[in-house]
């Protein structure tokens, strides 16, 4: 029997009345009727273009974003009716990243803080333990206790979004949500940030939905690809699969976008070994 | 023959209130011909922006030229002065950026701003200028260049503003055109768009082309020539076949194998992305030697001493690391 989905979403719709200088306002259907399901401990990522709606779907799952109709169960509870401290609860289990770190993090605070200032708000431990946790928690994420009093414009953008990972972290998340996350960051950092959600999945029992326009890192990162077209999911399949076997138009679209690379070539042999 | 851009041990500074100047370039020496596109390949910091701005004389204040040549048809462009450079700027070289929003005017219609270019730079008048743009919007692909013409910049999508971007660009037929991440704003199917547009005006046009980015689909779609670019030094030049497939750096095989690659066939497993260890070096304090030795699994006790010289193992390939001198 397959084990319970951590979420499903059924038949998400989210209308934004948008009003335009000369000709009143017009509806836009950012969801269209959307279905989604997250089996525990799985990555999915969902691939679609500027203005898919890849992003509202994120933020509604979230509940940041109140959806125009259907339902989000989370372990089989439905959140779109919650509010108060079940509405707190349900947040803490879902945390969300974002793509640009800079604007994300406080500029004022320095980096222990920023990871710490969650537990804070919830009251969690003392002060010293709280900055005990932050510091366990940049060291989780590959950030050396040197930079605990760094500021986050004093750090790189790779540091920044390892950063903006450790506080979202913070509060023992189920689900992490990571919204373009991987965007606009070095291949090779990229490449760094990856293997550090894998371990980080194994340690911690962690569900990601990684949001993204990028098919190939996704098809790459993903254990399942969930593609975005209009307010709509119009193909949602394994990953491995993704790029043998496409069946919507959409898909075989942005796969064809992909750029075609030489094969990566092996590791390198001979010389010493690293010490 | 003089060549078209031609760079020689280029090495810029920084000003740095820390203390020790930022050493963002440390001798780049390479060549661009008439009609050839090259790409720079490099992360953030390596010092790409730096020397395309260098090129153009664009450096902002606190960075200061310490060093080499850059010649653009044989005329020595760091010896210019201010007046001749700005004849230069969008006549003969043109420059492409990252973010076409702040490229251009919010609150000027995008034909106008096509238009200006060619005004600013060639003796004709307000109405051939205007067509000029209108031809130059149809080139790069604008089916009703007309329609376009008349809009604002937030009424086009990125992709399309980009475009406009490289029309003021190439209005003017420079023979150079630098690129600094053009790809980098925009989302999967207008990056295939943009890039299949660069590789078609290249070819019409007979552009010289150097562009820097870490879009490696854009870099071997359009680049005959790839140079890899590591703090501040080119490490390794050969077509992006050779620089991908089989490279020659520990540095360029450990970037290629960082690169997501989708399976395409149904035997082959996926292999995971192979992140490289450490960070590049802090340029206010260069090492003495190889600037990838401390993360580099190939080591070797001389590659503290010394910057290895760059050598030429096969015909258009050249190298800097001592597995191969």
């Amino acid at each position: 029997m397959p084990e319970a989905p951590l979420l499903r979403a059924r038949g998400l719709t989210k209308r934004y009345h948008r009003r335009r200088a000369s000709r009143g306002t017009r509806d836009v259907d950012a969801l269209a009727g959307v279905d989604l399901t997250l089996a525990p401990g799985a990555t999915v990522a969902l691939v679609g273009q500027s203005g898919s709606g890849k992003s509202t779907l994120a933020r509604c799952l979230a509940r940041l974003e109140e959806p125009t109709s259907g339902a989000i169960d989370f372990d089989g509870v439905d959140v779109t009716a919650l509010s108060g401290a079940r509405l707190r609860a349900f947040r803490q289990q879902v945390q969300l990243v974002l793509q640009d770190a800079a604007a994300a993090l406080s500029p004022r605070l320095r980096a222990a803080e920023i990871v710490s200032e969650p537990l804070e708000v919830l009251g969690q431990g003392t002060r010293t333990q709280r900055r005990r946790r932050a510091l366990g928690l940049m060291e989780m994420v590959g950030l050396p206790s040197a930079l605990a009093d760094r500021r986050p414009l004093e750090l790189s953008g790779g540091q920044r979004q390892r950063l903006a990972l450790a506080r979202a972290l913070a509060l023992q998340p189920r689900l992490l949500i990571l919204d373009e996350a991987f965007t606009g960051l070095d291949a090779s950092i990229q490449a760094q940030m990856a293997a550090l959600l894998e371990d980080l999945r194994g340690e911690r029992e962690l569900t990601y939905l990684l949001v993204s326009h990028d098919l190939a890192l996704m098809s790459v990162l993903a254990d399942e690809v969930a593609i975005m077209f209009e307010g709509r999911i119009v193909e949602h399949q394994a990953a491995a699969r993704l790029f043998l076997a496409p069946e919507h138009a959409h898909t075989r679209a942005l796969v064809a976008a992909v750029p075609h690379l030489p094969p990566a070539p092996d590791a390198a042999v001979g010389g010493p070994a690293a010490p | 023959m003089p060549g078209l851009l031609e760079v020689r041990d280029l090495a810029v500074h920084y000003e740095s209130q820390a203390g020790a100047p930022v050493a963002a370039a440390r001798g780049v020496t390479l060549d661009v011909d008439a009609g050839e596109a090259v790409g720079l390949l490099g992360e953030s910091g390596c010092g790409k922006t730096t020397l395309l701005l260098a090129v153009l004389g664009l450096l902002p204040p606190t960075a200061r030229v310490i060093g080499g040549e850059v010649r653009f048809r044989g005329r020595d462009l760091l010896a210019m002065g201010p007046s001749e450079m700005r004849r230069l700027r969008g006549a003969e070289i043109a420059i492409v950026f990252q973010d076409p929003t702040l490229a251009l005017n919010p609150v000027r219609r995008v034909g106008a701003q096509v238009a200006e270019v060619a005004r600013a730079h060639r003796d004709q008048g307000a109405r051939r200028c205007r067509e000029d743009a209108l031809a130059m919007l149809a080139e790069v692909g604008f089916a009703e260049p007309a329609r376009i013409a008349r809009a604002y910049p937030h009424e086009l999508s990125g992709g399309q503003r980009q475009r406009v971007v490289i029309a003021q660009a190439l209005v003017c037929r420079p023979a150079l055109l630098l690129a600094d991440e053009p790809t980098a704003s925009l989302d999967s199917t207008a990056q295939a768009e943009l890039r299949a547009l660069l590789a078609a005006l290249q070819r019409r046009l007979g552009l010289g082309i150097l562009m820097a980015s870490h879009d490696l689909g854009a870099l071997s779609a359009l680049s005959r020539r790839l140079l890899v670019m590591y703090a501040g030094a080119i490490v390794e030049e050969g077509t992006p076949a050779q620089v991908l497939g089989d490279p020659l750096h520990p540095y360029t095989r450990g970037l290629s194998r960082a690169y997501p690659r989708p399976v395409t066939t149904p035997r082959a497993g996926r292999s995971p992305l192979v992140p490289i260890p450490g960070a590049p070096p802090d340029l206010a304090h260069p090492p003495a030697g190889c600037a990838f030795e401390p993360r580099c699994a190939q080591r070797q006790a001389v590659c503290v001493e010394r910057v290895p010289a760059a050598v030429q193992p096969a015909e258009g390939r050249h190298v800097r690391c001592v597995l191969h001198a």
